[in-house]
């Protein structure tokens, strides 16, 4: 197999940690005593409750429908007793609360009745809101509903299909070891999604640090009745980014602002291929998934867990150390600090890393920017990272947009290789924040003229349709008293009507043809991102109206 | 703490230390064919440079111990004293020093405010205020009557008396100001060549110096300290410039070879005009910079009243960083380059 391969630009070589944690077998977790579920786990509207405090649930059973196109079902991850729907600390590093269903369990795990769906009888809209039901997101790290990807639109097929296999992140293996150990079921998967989109490519993208799964994925694509072409790419992250594995093989780029299915390509991790298998061929909705808990404990490897499970218990199981620092979900790139450890795994929990002073010493103090351009090197989204984050300290905001601060994918290569070590993404997530939130203002702002507009407007129809009534009024009385039926004032009436509907129609066009904003057609990442960066604002702007540290007067 | 929560190993004061890793070569190719007395210069500059920090951090009120260990002062004092005759007095060695270091830096901002290289404006500075100070450059020592030991050259440089021998014997004018006082009287460039002073390509000496410049600039380049761009776009600014000269009137101009040789430019093109504060940032930036501050070099040598450019050439270049960087942003992952008209 001699496919070419492409590079894209930037990207680092962080030291992978991947041998601690991928050795060990696949444990499933033990069943909790409680489990507590947010209903927005996904990028989209949250899911709708329907059930009721006390209410009994079996596993499987849905406790949040989806609302709307681009939102998703969540699950009861075992059998139980609803005990509060409410809200909870979210694994956010918001530490915002978000409404959770909670679920004290029975201990008997017992299954709603379930059966694997016949997918090819099935229309595909009809086939993509079971799979929506069945509360299937990406497990990459986006959460983004799959039956919306899944959908290929106006152009019917989308030729090629990618299963990331990238796994570029250090320190975490849930998907390595879902590969070497579960490579039919993913592939199983694969086989939905390629009748679904119409694929006729399928490519598998693994970085080359992982040959045990590469050996797994090649063994289980020759079994399969089509051509699916497994690579091992360079490891160089961010190579698991769906950007960026596009790249490698097809050397195609996303147009900025664009989705990849605009050049018919569409990108899947492998552990949402893995829980859509589970949801067609047998039926399971998404309740559990991998979670790589690494880093600061006794026992590093990956645990099948049940969605709701507390975090804590599986730094239990793993073996927990002094020492601890803090725990993030996800890697040591672009994960987030949690704020407790009782927060629930969700669909998004790919790793729980734990921190020590060894492991991840705090990070040197900052110096001044010297534009050495190493960040700019290293930025696979090829932006001039020093340009950004002067004009981000400056608070000079829209020449920062100017050079395209909103297609920062965050991936903190930059800060990575700063020799300054300033933490720059921060300040890129600060300017994107103050952005968001000003539009957001201007957007009220306008709104609030509007309506005040439409006030004075509207007292002034009133004004003139009373003094026309009054005229009317007295013109039928004048023309009862000239004792004359033909004569009426409807006519006037009819044009007055007109006149005002001219002018309702004219505020509607003002109101429509404001111009577009970063806040209009935002993805629903984006949305979601904005969400938790408002949470954080303050706290950065702190820090960005902050001199650096080592600018402080001694 | 918000991610990354990982660093590699690079640092500010790691890169400064490769810089002046990679100037050592130079200074032991200087020490053996010029004489000891460039040791002096450097420590006295060093030590000048690290003062004057302390003083203007002090005085700006930011802690001394990361900026002083940063070593960015030394690599400044160590570019400017290479800069320098090799036997100029010390007053003139200090300052140099403390204008490039309080009011080159330091008056712009410090570490990584400053739009020019401070080095360079010392020099500038020096070479304005103090020409004739300034040609006190020890000559070759193949060449020269008379060799100084350190402890005489410290004398010579901090005012002392030369016993038994006069400064004259051990001066010497370099290759660069020899041409340019060649041409001044009528003579033909092939006439003026026949000088010892002139070696193979450059001067006697001088070309080893330059190469021992250019081989430190390589180890940088390996290293990924430096880029290619500038210190390429720069040598073939001055190759093509001289080059263009040489090939109408080789009687009247130089040879391109003669003028890449120059220890000037080869530490010019490695060390000073990449200095990543005061340079272009984008890469196409980073060609248009090394290419105008070669042909500026060529120019200044050849029609302005100094002997040698590279310094001011590399000062204009500076200035006209921030509109490079402007009109040569590149294109983005999935995108067109940047919005062509200049912001409001």
């Amino acid at each position: 197999m001699s496919r070419e391969l492409f590079k894209f630009k930037g990207g680092v070589h962080p030291p992978g940690h991947k041998s601690e944690s991928n050795s060990r077998p696949i444990h499933a977790a033990p069943l909790p005593k409680k489990l507590v579920i947010p209903l927005r786990q996904h990028i989209g509207n949250p899911a709708k409750p329907v059930v009721e405090v006390g209410e009994r649930v079996k596993k499987g059973q849905l406790i949040g429908e989806a609302d709307g196109y681009i939102s998703c079902a969540v699950h009861a991850s075992s059998s139980g007793t609803v005990t509060a729907i409410d809200m909870q600390t979210m694994p956010h590093a918001s530490g915002l609360p978000d409404l959770c269903i909670t679920i004290e369990t029975d201990g008997r795990d017992e299954w709603i009745a379930h059966a694997p769906l016949d997918y090819r009888a099935m229309v595909p809209a009809e086939l993509r809101m079971r799979l929506r039901d069945m509360g299937i997101a990406g497990l990459g790290g986006a959460v983004f509903p799959s039956a919306v990807k899944l959908d290929p639109g106006a152009a019917q097929a989308c030729p090629t299909l990618i299963i990331n296999g990238g796994e570029c992140e250090p320190w975490i293996t849930c998907d390595d070891v879902l590969m070497r150990h579960r490579a039919d079921e993913i592939l199983q998967g694969v086989t939905v999604m390629r009748h679904l989109l119409g694929s006729t490519e399928i490519l598998v993208g693994i970085e080359d640090n992982k040959p045990e799964a590469v050996a797994a994925m090649q063994a289980a694509a020759a079994k399969m009745d089509f051509a699916v072409e497994v690579v091992a790419v360079p490891a160089r992250y961010p190579g698991g980014g769906a950007k960026q594995m596009i790249e490698t093989l097809t050397g195609k780029q996303v147009p900025s602002g664009k989705l990849s299915t605009d050049i018919g390509i569409q990108v899947f991790n492998v552990g949402t291929t893995y829980a859509l298998a589970r949801a067609v061929h047998h039926g399971e909705p998404l309740i559990s998934r991998l979670v790589t808990v690494t880093g600061h404990v006794l026992r590093p490897q990956n645990f099948e867990v049940l969605i709701g499970t507390p975090m804590h218990t599986l730094i239990t199981l793993a073996g927990d150390r002094d020492g601890t620092t803090g725990v993030l979900m996800g890697g040591p790139m672009m994960g987030v600090p949690m704020p407790d450890l009782e927060v629930p795994v969700v669909k998004a929990t790919n790793c729980i890393l734990v921190k020590s002073n060894e492991l991840f010493p705090p990070l040197p103090r900052a110096l001044p920017c010297i534009r050495c351009t190493r960040c700019a090197d290293a930025c696979p989204a090829e932006l001039q990272p020093q340009e950004l984050f002067r004009f981000a300290k400056a608070g000079d905001f829209g020449r920062a947009q100017e050079y395209h601060l909103f297609d920062c994918i965050e991936c903190g290569c930059c800060s990575y290789v700063c020799p300054s070590h300033i933490p720059l993404v921060d300040y890129y997530r600060y300017a994107k924040g103050e952005i968001w939130a000003r539009e957001k203002e201007k957007r009220a702002a306008d709104l609030a003229r509007e309506r005040h507009e439409f006030r004075l407007f509207r007292l002034e129809r009133e004004k003139k349709e009373k003094a026309e009534k009054l005229a009317a009024k007295a013109q039928a009385k004048r023309a009862e008293l000239a004792a004359d039926p033909s004569a009426s004032g409807a006519p006037d009436a009819d044009a007055k009507k007109a006149l005002i509907a001219a002018a309702l129609a004219r505020a509607q066009a003002k109101k429509a043809e404001v111009a577009p904003k970063n806040v209009d057609h935002l993805t629903p990442e984006q949305q979601h991102s904005i969400e938790e960066i408002e949470a954080r604002r303050a706290k950065i702007r702190e820090l960005a109206h902050q001199p650096l540290e080592s600018e402080e007067k001694p | 703490m918000p991610s990354p929560f990982i660093l590699d190993r690079s640092s500010v004061t790691q890169v400064m230390a490769w810089v002046l890793a990679a100037l050592l070569p130079g200074v032991l190719v200087y020490v053996w064919l010029f004489g000891p007395g460039i040791l002096v210069t450097l420590s006295l500059a060093t030590v000048t440079a690290l003062a004057a920090e302390a003083a203007m951090l002090k005085a700006r009120g930011y802690p001394a111990k990361p900026f002083l260990t940063d070593l960015s002062a030394i690599v400044t004092a160590w570019l400017l004293a290479l800069s320098l005759p090799s036997l100029a007095p010390w007053w003139l060695i200090v300052t140099g020093t403390l204008f490039a270091i309080v009011v080159a830096k330091h008056l712009y901002g410090g570490l990584g405010q400053n739009i020019f290289n401070p080095a360079m404006v010392g020099y500038a500075v020096l070479i304005v205020s103090f020409p004739v100070q300034m040609t006190q450059w020890a000559g070759p020592l193949e060449l020269t009557t008379a060799h100084l030991t350190l402890a005489q050259s410290a004398s010579v440089i901090f005012g002392g008396d030369l016993p038994k021998t006069t400064l004259d014997a051990v001066t010497m004018a370099t290759p660069l100001d020899a041409l340019r006082t060649g041409l001044l009287q009528q003579h033909t460039v092939d006439e003026i060549m026949t000088q010892p002073i002139f070696g193979h390509y450059g001067g006697t000496g001088f070309e080893w110096l330059a190469a021992a410049f250019l081989l430190g600039g390589l180890v940088l380049w390996a290293l990924r300290i430096i880029s290619w761009h500038v210190p390429l776009a720069f040598l073939a600014g001055i190759w093509l410039t001289a080059g263009f000269l040489h090939f109408f009137d080789a009687g009247r101009f130089g040879a391109p070879w003669f003028h890449l040789f120059a220890p000037s430019v080869m530490l010019g093109a490695f060390f000073i005009a990449t200095d990543p504060v005061s340079g272009a940032t984008t890469p196409r930036g980073k060609l248009i910079f090394g290419l105008g501050a070669g042909f500026l070099t060529i120019a200044i040598r050849t029609w302005g009243g100094f002997p040698d450019g590279v310094a001011f050439a590399i000062l204009l270049m500076n200035l006209c960083v921030p509109l490079i960087d402007q009109y040569t942003q590149p294109r983005i992952y999935g995108g067109a380059s940047r919005t062509k008209e200049p912001p409001a």
